[in-house]
C-alpha cells in the first residue's frame, strides 16, 4: 500500500519583477532565457513535488536557488505566480484567509534558518504563542508547552529569555513552538544552517528521534548535502528555480540525473548513502544475524568485512532477502566508481 | 594648484558676476531706470496671504460636513484633550478646589513635591540603578530648591499629556503606513514639509483654530513632535526580520494580532528611541508653545525675555534644560531595560511592586498629615535660592567693564562680514539671481532640481517676500558660514585628539540640550538687539551639526587608505589635506546642511531681537493671528530650507560619486 500524499504542487511558478505575471500569461511555460529577457527573477521554476504522509522530504540546492521561495509558496506565506498546491488533496492556494488560519493553526508548523523567536517573551511564552493566539486556555496551554519543553530537552530553561540561550537551545525552542499545536505538516527552512557543525550533528540525531516517535510530514530545507543523505527519505535538488531531481539519496548517488547532481554526490563517502538492501547479492543466503535492508554500509561495513561468509540481509518483515560479502562493501569503500 | 580648464573658468565668472550686480546692482537699476530689477513691484505680487486667510475664514465660520460644523470638530479635539490635561494639571499644580476665587475650597491639594520627588526616585531606580534615580532626584531637587517648581509641575503636566498622544497617535499612523504603501506614499512628502516648515508658520492656523491657551499649545506641541515618530515606527516595523513577520503568519495569527502581538513588541526597542524622540521635540517646543497660550517654564522664559530680565529667564531657562535632562535619561533608561532580560520577582503583588506601593503609601501621608503641615505639601518659599541677582551682576559687571571690546567686535564683524553679504544679496536683481539658482540645481541634479529651484524661488517672488527672503539668506549664510568656520575645523580636532575630542563633545552636548531661547539671553544682554545678536544665538544653535559630522567623516576614513598615505610618505599635514579631508568631504557637507536647517529653524525665535527678515513676518503674523501671511511666510523659509538641502545632498553626491563611494 502506498502512503497517501499529504501536500503536492503542480506546476508552481514563482517569478518576482514587474512584469512577472504578463509573461506567464502569453506563455505558460518560458525557458530560463525567455525569463531572463523579460527582466523578470525566476526565484521558482514550473515545481512539481509529491510529498507523502510520514516522510521526510528534503529539498537541497545552494543559497538563491530558491528553496525558501518553494516552501513559502508551499505554505502559501507566498502567493505563486501560477500553479497550484494541493495540501490534503484540498486547493490551498483557494482557501480564504479564514480557512488559512485556521489551517495554519492547527495544521502546519515551521521551524526558520535563524529561529525567530520573539525577543520580549520566555522561553516558555515563545513554545505557548501559537496556543495563545487561538485562545487556548491558559492551565492547557501551559501544560503543553511544559511538555514538548520537556521533549526538546529544555525543562528547566522555561523561564529564560531567548537572548539567555545558545544557538543551539535556541532552535530547541523554535523546534518546540512548532511542535507545540501538534502540526501534520511540519517545515523546516534550513534549521540548522546557523548552528556549528558540531551542534548540527547533535541537533540532527534529536531530529531523526523526534520524527521517529512524531511520525511528521516534513518539508526540510538544507544547502548542506551531507545533512540531507543523513536525514532524507526523498531529496529534491534545485538549481536556479528549477528542481533537476527528486529521488530517494542512495537513487541520488547511483544514478545523478545530470551532472551537477553528480558534483554534490562526489564528494560524499558513498558507505554513508548506500544501503545494504542496495548492494546485496539478491537470493544468497548468508549466515549470523541478519542485517536489516535498510541499515548504512558505513554503520556494518567492518563486521561485514571481518565475517568470512556473507551475512544474511533482512527486509522489514525481518524475511531473508539476501546476502552480503566483503567483496561489495570493498567496492563501496574503495571501489572507483564515478569520483575519478 | 588650481586647473584653470573651460567649467571652472565659466563658474567662477559666474560667481564674480554675480559679486558685482550685487554690489552695484541698486545703482544699476536707478541709472538703468528699472527700479524693479532689485525690488520686485508690489502691483506684481500675487495675494496668497489673503487667499489663505480667507480659505481660513470660511474654514472657521462656514465650512461643514452636513451638520457638523468645522468648528465643532476643533472643539470636540479641543474638549478630547481637556480632560486629561486638567485631570494631570490638578493633580500636578493646581489640587482640587471647589468654589472661585476667594471662597475657593480645596478639597485635596496637589500631589506634594515630597512625593513628586520620590516618585521619580523610584522610577530611576526602577530603570537603571540609584545612579540614575540619584541624578533625576537631584534635577527634581533641584526645581524646589531653586524656586521653580509650580512653573515646572505645570509644563511637566502638559508634556505627560503631549508625550503619549503624540506617541500613540505618531505610532498608529505609522502603522496605517506600513499597511497601506499608498498612504505611506502620501505621508512621506507632507511629513518632509512639517519638519521643515519653522514651527512658528503653523502655530498661527491653531491659534486661529482653538484660540489662545494651553490647549493651543498642546496641539502644537504635539503637531511638531510626532512626524518623527511616524517615520520611526514604519521603519522599525519594516526592519523587523522577515522570519519573525514569517512566524506570525505560520503561527496562524489574525491581522490584529500580527500587529500587536508580534510586529510592535519585536519593534519596541526602535519604537523607543521614537518616542524619546517625540520627549524632546515636547520639551523643544515648550517655550514656542509659550507664545499662544502654554504657561509654565516656558512663559517664564519668554515672560523675562520680552523684560529682558535676564536673571529671571537664566533661571527659568535652565529649569527646562534641568527637566529636559531627568526626562530625557529616564526615558532612554526606560528603553534600554525594555531590551533586556529581566526575570520576575517571585511573591504577592506587594513584594513585586515594592516602589508603587511606597510612593502610594507617601502620597496618603502627605495627604493626611498636610493637613497640619504645609511644609508636607508646598515647599517653604523662603527656603528657595534664586540665582537671579548673580545672573544680573555677572552681565552688569561685563557691561560696565567690557562694553568697549564688545561694541569692538560688534562693529568689526557687522562692517567687515555682514554688511557686505547684506548689500550683495539685496543687490543681485532677482531675474539673475532665479537665473543662478535654476542654473545651479541643473548642474548639481539635472532638469528636475533645476525645475524645484527656480519654481520655488519664483514663488517666494510672487508672494511679494523677496527682499526679506534675502535678509533671511543673509543672516542664516552669514551665521553658517561662521558655524563652519568655527565648527569644522573642532571637529577635525575631536576626531584626531582624543582629550580634545572629549572637551569639544563636552560642548556640543551642552549647548545642545539648552533650549534655543536660552541663548538668546545673555547675548542680548551682552550686545544688545539687532542682526549681530542674532548671529551669534544661531551660530551657536546651529553650531553642533558642524563639529559632528566633521568628526564623523573624519575618522571614518578606512584604515587602508590611511596607511597608503603614511606608506607613501604623507606628513601629517598632508596626510590630513590630501586624504583625510577630501574623503570627509561628503559628511562634512551633510553637516552643513545640517547646519542651515537648524539655522533656519533658529531665524523666527531671532525675531524677536529684531531682525528684519521672514522670522520677523512669522512673528508678527503670530502677534496678530493673521493666518495668511503667517503660512506664506513660513512656507517661504520652507522653500529656502529645501533648495538648500536638495542642492547640497546633489553636491554631496557627486563628492561621493566623485570618490567611489557610491554610484
Ligand atoms: N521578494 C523578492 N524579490 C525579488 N527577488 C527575490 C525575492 N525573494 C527572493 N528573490 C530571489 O529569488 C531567488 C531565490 O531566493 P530564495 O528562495 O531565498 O533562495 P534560497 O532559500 O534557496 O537561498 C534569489 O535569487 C532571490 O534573490
Ligand atoms: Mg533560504
Amino acid at each position: 500500500m502506498t502512503p497517501k500524499t499529504k501536500l503536492s504542487c503542480r506546476n508552481v511558478w514563482k517569478l518576482y519583477g514587474p512584469k512577472a505575471e504578463s509573461l506567464l500569461r502569453q506563455n505558460p511555460n518560458p525557458s530560463a532565457d525567455d525569463i531572463r529577457k523579460a527582466g523578470v527573477i525566476g526565484a521558482v521554476r514550473s515545481a512539481n513535488i509529491d510529498i507523502a504522509e510520514g516522510e521526510i522530504f528534503i529539498i537541497m540546492g545552494l543559497s538563491g536557488s530558491g528553496k525558501s521561495t518553494l516552501v513559502r509558496c508551499l505554505s502559501r506565506l507566498i502567493e505563486p505566480t501560477a500553479g497550484e498546491v494541493l495540501f490534503d488533496d484540498a486547493d490551498l492556494l483557494s482557501t480564504s484567509e479564514k480557512e488559512l488560519i485556521e489551517i495554519r493553526r492547527h495544521k502546519m508548523g515551521m521551524v526558520f534558518q535563524h529561529f525567530a523567536l520573539l525577543p520580549h517573551l520566555t522561553v516558555l511564552q515563545n513554545v505557548m504563542f501559537p496556543l495563545t493566539i487561538q485562545a487556548t486556555p491558559k492551565p492547557e496551554a501551559k501544560a503543553k508547552a511544559r511538555d514538548v519543553v520537556e521533549l526538546v530537552g529544555l525543562k528547566g530553561r522555561e523561564d529564560n529569555y531567548p537572548r539567555e540561550l545558545s544557538g543551539g537551545q535556541q532552535q530547541r525552542v523554535g523546534i518546540a513552538r512548532s511542535l507545540v499545536t501538534e502540526p501534520d505538516l511540519w517545515f523546516l527552512d534550513e534549521p540548522f544552517s546557523a548552528l556549528d557543525p558540531l551542534i548540527r550533528r547533535e541537533m540532527q540525531d534529536e531530529f531523526l528521534r523526534l520524527q521517529e516517535r512524531l511520525h511528521k510530514t516534513i518539508v526540510f530545507i538544507t544547502h548542506d548535502f551531507e545533512e540531507a543523505v543523513r536525514l532524507a527519505d526523498r531529496i529534491a535538488i534545485m538549481k536556479d528555480g528549477e528542481i533537476i531531481q527528486i529521488a530517494t539519496p542512495e537513487e541520488l548517488v547511483m544514478h545523478p540525473a545530470t551532472d551537477y547532481v553528480a558534483e554534490f554526490t562526489r564528494h560524499i563517502p558513498r558507505s554513508k548513502v548506500l544501503t545494504v538492501g542496495g548492494v546485496m547479492t539478491p537470493g544468497v543466503k548468508g549466515e549470523g544475524e541478519p542485517i536489516p535492508q535498510s541499515t548504512r554500509v558505513s554503520d556494518v561495513a567492518e563486521r561485514i568485512i571481518a565475517a568470512d561468509a556473507p551475512i544474511p540481509v533482512s527486509d522489514g518483515n525481518g524475511q531473508i532477502v539476501g546476502g552480503i560479502d566483503r567483496k561489495a562493501v570493498a567496492h563501496v569503500l574503495f571501489g572507483a566508481g564515478d569520483a575519478a | 594648484m588650481i586647473r584653470l580648464n573651460r567649467s571652472r573658468i565659466v563658474i567662477l565668472t559666474l560667481v564674480v558676476v554675480t559679486i558685482l550686480l550685487g554690489w552695484f546692482g541698486r545703482d544699476l537699476g536707478k541709472t538703468l531706470d528699472a527700479r524693479w530689477l532689485t525690488k520686485f513691484p508690489s502691483a506684481w505680487v500675487i495675494p496668497f496671504k489673503s487667499y489663505i486667510s480667507s480659505a481660513m475664514t470660511w474654514l472657521i465660520e462656514d465650512a461643514a460636513l452636513g451638520p457638523v460644523s468645522f468648528t465643532d470638530v476643533t472643539r470636540a479635539i479641543a474638549w478630547l484633550i481637556e480632560q486629561p490635561y486638567n485631570l494631570v494639571l490638578t493633580l500636578l499644580a493646581d489640587g482640587f478646589v471647589r468654589g472661585q476665587g476667594n471662597e475657593a475650597q480645596v478639597i485635596l491639594p496637589a500631589i506634594s513635591w515630597i512625593v513628586v520627588i520620590a516618585a521619580v526616585i523610584a522610577l530611576g531606580q526602577y530603570c537603571r540603578d540609584w545612579a540614575l534615580a540619584a541624578l533625576v532626584g537631584a534635577c527634581f531637587i533641584y526645581l524646589a530648591v531653586f524656586g521653580q517648581w509650580d512653573s515646572a509641575m505645570v509644563t511637566l503636566a502638559s508634556v505627560l499629556i503631549a508625550v503619549p498622544i503624540g506617541a500613540g497617535g505618531g505610532l498608529m499612523t505609522g502603522i496605517i503606513a506600513y499597511r497601506h504603501p499608498t498612504f505611506e506614499r502620501i505621508i512621506s512628502p507632507i511629513l518632509d514639509l512639517m519638519q521643515t516648515i519653522p514651527i512658528f508658520a503653523y502655530l498661527v492656523p491653531i491659534l486661529f483654530m482653538f484660540g489662545f491657551g494651553p490647549i493651543s499649545a498642546l496641539v502644537a506641541t504635539m503637531i511638531y513632535a510626532t512626524p518623527p515618530m511616524v517615520r520611526i515606527t514604519t521603519l522599525a516595523l519594516k526592519a523587523v526580520d522577515p522570519e519573525i513577520l514569517d512566524f506570525g503568519r505560520m503561527a496562524g495569527t489574525t491581522q490584529r494580532q500580527l500587529m500587536w502581538r508580534v510586529l510592535v513588541p519585536s519593534a519596541s526597542h526602535s519604537l523607543m528611541v521614537g518616542v524619546n524622540q517625540v520627549i524632546m521635540l515636547t520639551l523643544n517646543m515648550v517655550i514656542i508653545a509659550s507664545m499662544i497660550g502654554a504657561g509654565g517654564l516656558g512663559f517664564d522664559v519668554l515672560a523675562a525675555l520680552r523684560r529682558l530680565d535676564i536673571g529671571a529667564g537664566f533661571e527659568a531657562g535652565i529649569a527646562i534644560v534641568v527637566l529636559a535632562i531627568a526626562i530625557d535619561r529616564l526615558s532612554q533608561s526606560f528603553a534600554e531595560r525594555m531590551g533586556q532580560v529581566h526575570h520576575e520577582i517571585p511573591g504577592t503583588w506587594i513584594t513585586r511592586h515594592r516602589r508603587t506601593v511606597l510612593v502610594l503609601v507617601l502620597l496618603v501621608l502627605t495627604w493626611v498629615l498636610g493637613q497640619f503641615s504645609p511644609l508636607l505639601l508646598e515647599y517653604p518659599e523662603n527656603q528657595t535660592i534664586t540665582t537671579g541677582a548673580f545672573w544680573d551682576d555677572t552681565v552688569k559687571y561685563l557691561n560696565v567693564n567690557y562694553f568697549d571690546t564688545f561694541e569692538a567686535i560688534k562693529v568689526f564683524f557687522l562692517t567687515w562680514f555682514m554688511i557686505p553679504i547684506k548689500t550683495v544679496l539685496l543687490g543681485i536683481p532677482w531675474p539673475w539671481a532665479i537665473a543662478m539658482l535654476t542654473l545651479l540645481g541643473w548642474h548639481a541634479g539635472g532638469w528636475r532640481l533645476a525645475l524645484l529651484c527656480g519654481g520655488m524661488a519664483s514663488l517666494i517672488l510672487v508672494s511679494g517676500l523677496w527682499s526679506k527672503a534675502m535678509v533671511t539668506v543673509y543672516l542664516c549664510g552669514a551665521s553658517v558660514i561662521l558655524a563652519t568656520l568655527i565648527g569644522v575645523p573642532l571637529g577635525v580636532l575631536a576626531a584626531l585628539n582624543k582629550r580634545a575630542g572629549a572637551v569639544i563633545n563636552l560642548l556640543i552636548d551642552t549647548l545642545q540640550t539648552l533650549p534655543s531661547f536660552v541663548y538668546l539671553i545673555p547675548v542680548v544682554m551682552l550686545f544688545r538687539v539687532g542682526d549681530f545678536t542674532a548671529l551669534i544665538a544661531i551660530v551657536l544653535y546651529a553650531l553642533a551639526p558642524a563639529v559632528r559630522y566633521a568628526a564623523h567623516g573624519v575618522r571614518s576614513v578606512s584604515g587602508e587608505l590611511i596607511e597608503a598615505g603614511l606608506v607613501s610618505g604623507c606628513t601629517p599635514t598632508q596626510l590630513l589635506r590630501h586624504i583625510r579631508l577630501p574623503m570627509a568631504l561628503p559628511e562634512i557637507l551633510l553637516g552643513i546642511n545640517q547646519t542651515i536647517m537648524l539655522a533656519l529653524s533658529m531665524l523666527v525665535i531671532t525675531a524677536l531681537v529684531g531682525t528684519r527678515d521672514l522670522g520677523q513676518e512669522v512673528y508678527i503674523a503670530l502677534t496678530k493671528a493673521d493666518t495668511g501671511r503667517g503660512l506664506v511666510a513660513g512656507l517661504s523659509i520652507a522653500f529656502i530650507a529645501i533648495i538648500a538641502d536638495r542642492l547640497i545632498n546633489a553636491g554631496a553626491r557627486q563628492a561621493r560619486i566623485r570618490f567611489g563611494l557610491e554610484n
